[in-house]
């Protein structure tokens, strides 16, 4: 039984697609995705966040569009805008919710037809890179994703970690799971690394340190660097505020603009 | 009148759907089940789950007790517990927990190897979970500790499901989106019947271990708001202490290795609150 195809696809104008994974949860998969996107914007570049996390949507907070609602169009859903300049789109099931606090009690099968309709059915339009936002583990959603993705070549993958062993273990698996699957992994990062108190400057690594880099230099995939704890990133995060805008100078931001930089690096790289 | 039509048509609904559930039975030999979930990952379970499994043997040496760890992709309890290996067959067939500091552990981590990712999907996950809470022998425990997997999918459901459980704790970090999750955790556990006994805030604050300064790296008291709002009780704050990780990391959990902390404080206190709100165990 033939569907009736689209004449272009919704996915035809994106020309980047990567995925941000762990295996583990918690330990920032969302931030570095959103940082990472307001980098991308600072550097002129049209984004968009896919966030395929159903039972734990965090990205439309993040962008403080939690409220938002979303309209449909010829070709799908259209995506839900941060700003007038239409620089960042977003779409995640958050905003498909009644209210913000229904649980997404769902089986797999279930999930799969959603995330199909994500990657298939959104008018992302014209972007420079979409970026989507993953749940931990590696299961049904993770599956759906790139089985749904790949026609469309995606870049590959940033994992992230934390430094502590039991985080590293899992995003170990996530590796393999990035081979067996044909992902290509654009690097690792290792978040949440080293605590500095405003107070004195003394650094206690609170989730120890180094295990992402060890990870990366084991697996001999590029090391994209580490992120420290930042108090001000998680509270801009809380308030849907642009921190690579308002806090240049804070511990965090050499680093995330420095991952964003290796990305665009990697980029114009493969396009010369 | 509408409203007696209403309801029987309601109760005709819900036998209906009742026919295709699973029915709930209670493991052999396991009083009660105590289940440590989230909805937002990274904020503790595991390392809750250890040291209050621990604190609960701790505070009544008279019990014995158990954990399972529930997730299945990414299994943390064999290296915090420090076990590895893979479980016995008994005579019966079922695999024999693992068993470190007096408390018996089963874990997917002892069925694959470290590297090996699960990549499967909710079917086969479903089977794996009926494994690990049925084909185990677990004796005779007072108590059994499921440290679930972050989410509110197939894995929780399944759990609930299958076993009666005697209450659920709900552990959060003070942000936003830690507590947006853990509102859904508290929701799936009131949709399938689950008491939620109460909450424990994680990580809430740090202490320069130089300068003494606080910092409230994940923001402050937003725990203590949702539990207002949900009207349930805090059972425990743990703070940011580099011990608790270590510990875990090197597995030997602070309620073990280092009893006198502040640390393994507050899960003792968390291990009596919980106790103190189950229902009275079955003889």
């Amino acid at each position: 039984l033939l569907s009736f195809l689209p004449e272009r696809s919704n996915l035809a104008g994106v020309r980047h697609i990567l995925l941000v994974l762990s295996g583990k949860g918690g330990v920032g998969k969302s931030t570095i995705s959103t940082e990472l996107a307001l980098s991308l914007r600072r550097s002129g570049k049209k984004v968009g966040i896919l966030d395929v996390d159903l039972c734990g949507p965090s990205i439309p907070r993040m962008f403080r569009v939690q409220g938002s609602d979303v309209h449909q169009c010829d070709s799908g859903w259209v995506p839900v805008f941060v700003d007038q300049e239409k620089s960042i789109s977003l779409m995640s099931i958050g905003f498909l919710l009644e209210k913000p606090d229904d649980a997404v009690v769902w089986r797999g099968p279930k999930k799969n037809a959603l995330i199909k309709q994500f990657v298939a059915d959104v008018a992302w339009g014209d972007l420079d890179f979409l970026i989507v936002d993953t749940p931990p583990g590696t299961s049904d959603e993770h599956i759906s994703t790139v089985e749904a993705l790949r026609p469309y070549k995606p870049l590959g993958a940033i994992l992230v970690t934390t430094p502590q062993a039991v985080s590293v273990g899992d995003v170990r698996r996530e590796l393999t799971f990035c081979k067996k699957t044909g992902l290509q992994v654009l690097g690792i990062v290792e978040n949440m690394s080293g605590f500095v108190c405003p107070h004195c400057s003394e650094c206690t690594n609170i989730f120890s340190k180094g295990g992402g880099e060890e990870l990366a230099k084991h697996a001999g995939v590029p090391f994209l660097g580490c992120v420290p704890l930042d108090p001000q990133l998680s509270q801009s995060l809380e308030e849907g505020r642009d921190f690579i805008q308002e806090f240049p100078k804070s511990s965090a931001f050499p680093a995330l603009a420095s991952i964003a930089q290796q990305i665009l690096d990697g980029t114009s790289q493969r396009s010369s | 009148s509408s409203g007696s039509r209403d309801d029987s048509l309601r109760d005709r609904r819900a036998q209906m759907l009742s026919r295709g559930l699973p029915k709930q039975k209670p493991i052999d030999g396991v009083k009660q089940v105590v289940v440590l979930a989230s909805g937002k990952g990274g904020v503790g379970k595991s390392t809750t789950a250890v040291n209050v499994a621990l604190a609960l043997a701790a505070n009544d040496s008279t019990k014995e007790v158990g954990l399972l760890d529930a997730d299945i992709y990414g299994p943390s309890i064999p290296k915090m517990m420090n076990l590895k290996g893979n479980p016995e067959l008994t005579p019966k067939n079922l695999m024999r927990p693992l068993k470190n500091y007096g408390i018996a552990c089963m874990s997917m981590g002892f069925l694959i190897e470290e590297t090996a990712p699960v990549v499967w999907r909710g079917l086969m996950v479903m089977s794996a979970v009926e494994k690990l809470l049925r084909q185990v022998d677990w004796g005779q425990l007072d108590y059994l500790v499921i440290d679930m997997p972050p989410g509110t999918g197939d894995v929780q459901l399944s759990v609930s499901q299958n076993i009666p459980i005697a209450g659920a704790v709900i552990i959060s970090t003070p942000q936003d989106v830690a507590l947006l999750d853990a509102c859904k955790g508290a929701e799936m556990f009131r949709k399938v019947h689950v008491p939620v006994l109460g909450l424990i805030q994680n990580m809430s604050v740090f202490q320069c271990p130089k300068c003494k300064h606080e910092t409230h790296i994940f923001g402050a008291d937003g725990v203590r708001d949702l539990a207002k709002t949900l009207g349930l009780d805090i059972l425990g704050d743990v703070p940011l202490h580099v011990n608790i990780r270590e510990t875990c990391d090197s597995g030997q959990p602070v309620v073990i290795s280092q009893p006198q902390s502040d640390a393994a404080k507050a899960y003792l206190k968390i291990a009596k609150e919980i106790v103190r709100r189950l229902p009275v165990p079955p003889a």
